[in-house]
């Protein structure tokens, strides 16, 4: 094997532990978001179905980040990678890591994504890589439910009252920003799209649009015509301001007491 | 506990009026006897619906506050493991609490009559929630003490002559217990742990070991109001069997942990086949139920504000299902 060759070999490896984790950065951070709703729901029943899709989240990040261990080769485990990387290591999208706000905000972020890792998803679930297509099929399930249940919130919050309307109108609006980096691909997707690895999320738009336009219309809402794009966190790790707060309230415990069985 | 209302007035007991209702109570009286579960749309003394309603909403309003110091941890667990352990207890909790706050409705409350006392004091939680989870050591702590303590009280009460509730308190146990066993998994790991998750471990079960005896209400000689309960077989066992046979099933595990229990007076009794233990702080215990908890306000003012800042969201939804269910008729 040439130095070459073995080169390309290394970074397509490398390639594919980033891949699986920034996957799961998007889990692990949307879901800590979700968790957030801990007891400030506005009902019970709400509050419980934030928290199951908290969890399939962070279930989904444990999944990928154990398989970037397992790819990396260096014997490194989930928490790893959820505790022991910084900030600007973290690759997912600026969405994800959006304040909750109100439960329009909420909703609104949420309905985004699952549209997204729906249609990522079933891509994934076609991946050459026979691990990432699993995950992406388990994951499937989860996240098409996700799309059901903040859907129907669009809809009744769209289709409410006055005040709830324009509430989640305004949702849309501030949220759309953050939408265009779903469809945009970075370095190591693009590393791994020849072989049939990586899905390209740029192909997606069409159909997430799609979907969007559908729910929207159910819900008497109007879809922004502004498309420009704030971009940074998958491409560079450039967080946006709240990121911080994440990362330092998720990582204390590991930071504080490092090297400890928990 | 959990659902031990001796931290409350008494509910005031009215002879029967007529001979016709003293009919109606004897056969009541005797179904109970007989261990025939009392269904919602049978004949009840207004006492005993009172008394029913009045526990189960304690009940389930602790369920929901409890949620708080959990879900407080949520965010910085340690270990992914633990984190979606955490949230899927906490979940349970709420489910919980939904699960009996369906049961009470049965007896003609409803949730938001039974919210709105729960917001405005006139309901009470359990008084163990005012206590604060100031370290990950207290996720453990309070699966195997709050948790343990709650399973020993919730046993008793899955025997307990109301049918919904009784049935209620079968499947909430299954979860209780693992839950404790979650709680208990926990600590194991601090025990076996570096010398400051020693010391966290010690610290928190120094914390939670008195309000957690607490959690059994007052002695049996305080609590006089507890025997109508007992005959109605709400109660099936008194708070002081109920705090012996906690310690005595918890010394030997916190004595595998490696730790101490805060009671130099606790020690095995052979005459009497139990541990003995220390006088509870009852001016403590008082003081907290009175409000002067170090979480009283701060978990009342938290489920207000949810529930406040929610409304537009309930309204909504409220909104949308009418102009379905109009839409349907047109």
């Amino acid at each position: 094997m040439t130095e070459t060759a073995k080169n390309t070999d290394l970074t397509k490896k490398q390639a594919l532990v980033q891949y699986a984790a920034q996957i799961g950065d998007n889990g692990l951070i949307i879901g800590h978001r979700m968790s957030e709703w801990c007891f400030k729901a506005p009902s019970i029943e709400m509050e419980m179905a934030l928290m199951n899709s908290a969890l399939d989240l962070i279930g989904q990040a444990r999944e990928l980040y154990t398989y970037a261990g397992v790819a990396g080769g260096e014997g490194k485990t989930e928490d790893d990678f959820a505790y022991l990387r910084d900030e600007e290591d973290f690759r997912n999208l600026l969405l994800a890591e959006m304040p909750n706000g109100d439960w329009g905000d909420t909703i609104v972020r949420l309905f985004f994504m699952s549209a997204y890792n729906k249609l990522f998803y079933t891509a994934l679930a076609k991946s050459t890589d026979k691990e990432l297509a699993a995950i992406g099929e388990k994951s499937l399930k989860e996240v098409t439910y996700h799309l059901r249940f903040s859907s129907e919130w669009l809809i009744r919050l769209g289709d409410g009252t006055e005040e709830s309307h324009n509430r989640v109108q305004k949702s849309i609006d501030n949220l759309w920003a953050f939408t265009g980096e779903l469809f945009t691909m970075n370095e190591v997707e693009n590393i791994l799209l020849d072989d049939g690895i990586s899905v390209d999320v740029t192909s997606l738009r069409p159909a997430w649009d799609k979907i969007v336009s559908d729910v929207l219309t159910q819900a008497t809402l109007v879809k922004p015509q502004n498309d420009w794009a704030q971009l940074g966190g998958k491409s560079e790790g450039r967080h946006t301001e709240y990121m911080g707060y994440i990362i330092a309230e998720m990582q204390y415990m590991q930071r504080r007491y490092p090297g400890c069985e928990w | 506990m959990y659902g031990d209302t001796s931290i409350q007035k008494p509910i005031e007991i009215v002879e029967p009026t007529s001979k016709e209702m003293a009919k109606l109570e004897e056969l009541f009286q005797q179904k109970i006897e007989d261990d025939i579960k009392i269904e919602p749309q049978e004949w009840m003394p207004e006492a005993y619906r009172k008394t029913l309603v009045r526990q189960m909403s304690q009940h389930a309003h602790s369920e929901v506050i409890g949620m708080q110091p959990e879900g407080n941890w949520i965010t910085r667990a340690p270990s992914l493991r633990r984190k979606v352990i955490l949230l899927a207890k906490v979940q349970d909790e709420g489910g919980h609490g939904l699960y009996i706050y369906s049961a009470a409705e049965t007896l003609g409350t409803s949730r938001a009559e039974m919210i709105e006392q729960l917001q405005t004091g006139k309901a009470k939680y359990s008084s163990i929630f005012n206590y604060p989870a100031l370290t990950w050591a207290d996720m453990g702590t309070i699966g195997w003490l709050v948790d343990g303590a709650a399973i020993t009280n919730q046993v008793a009460l899955s025997r307990c002559s109301y049918g919904p509730y009784s049935r209620a308190m079968i499947r909430i146990c299954k979860e209780e217990s693992f839950h404790q066993r979650q709680g208990y998994e926990l600590l194991l790991s601090l025990s076996r742990g570096t010398q400051e998750q020693k010391e966290m471990l010690q610290e928190s079960v120094n914390r939670f070991w008195w309000p957690s005896l607490m959690m059994f209400g007052p002695n049996d000689s305080d609590s006089p109001h507890s025997a109508q309960s007992m005959k109605w077989k709400i109660k099936r066992k008194s708070n002081d069997q109920l705090r012996q046979e906690f310690v005595d099933a918890t010394v030997p595990q916190a004595d595998f942990l490696g730790i101490t229990l805060p009671d130099p007076d606790l020690k095995w009794n052979e005459e009497r086949g139990h541990y003995d233990y220390g006088d509870i702080d009852w001016e403590e215990f008082n003081n907290v139920v009175k409000g002067n908890g170090p979480c009283n306000k701060q978990r009342v003012a938290n489920h207000v504000k949810a529930h406040e800042e929610g409304a537009w969201v309930r309204e909504a939804a409220a909104a949308y299902a009418e102009k379905q269910q109009k839409k349907q008729v047109a």
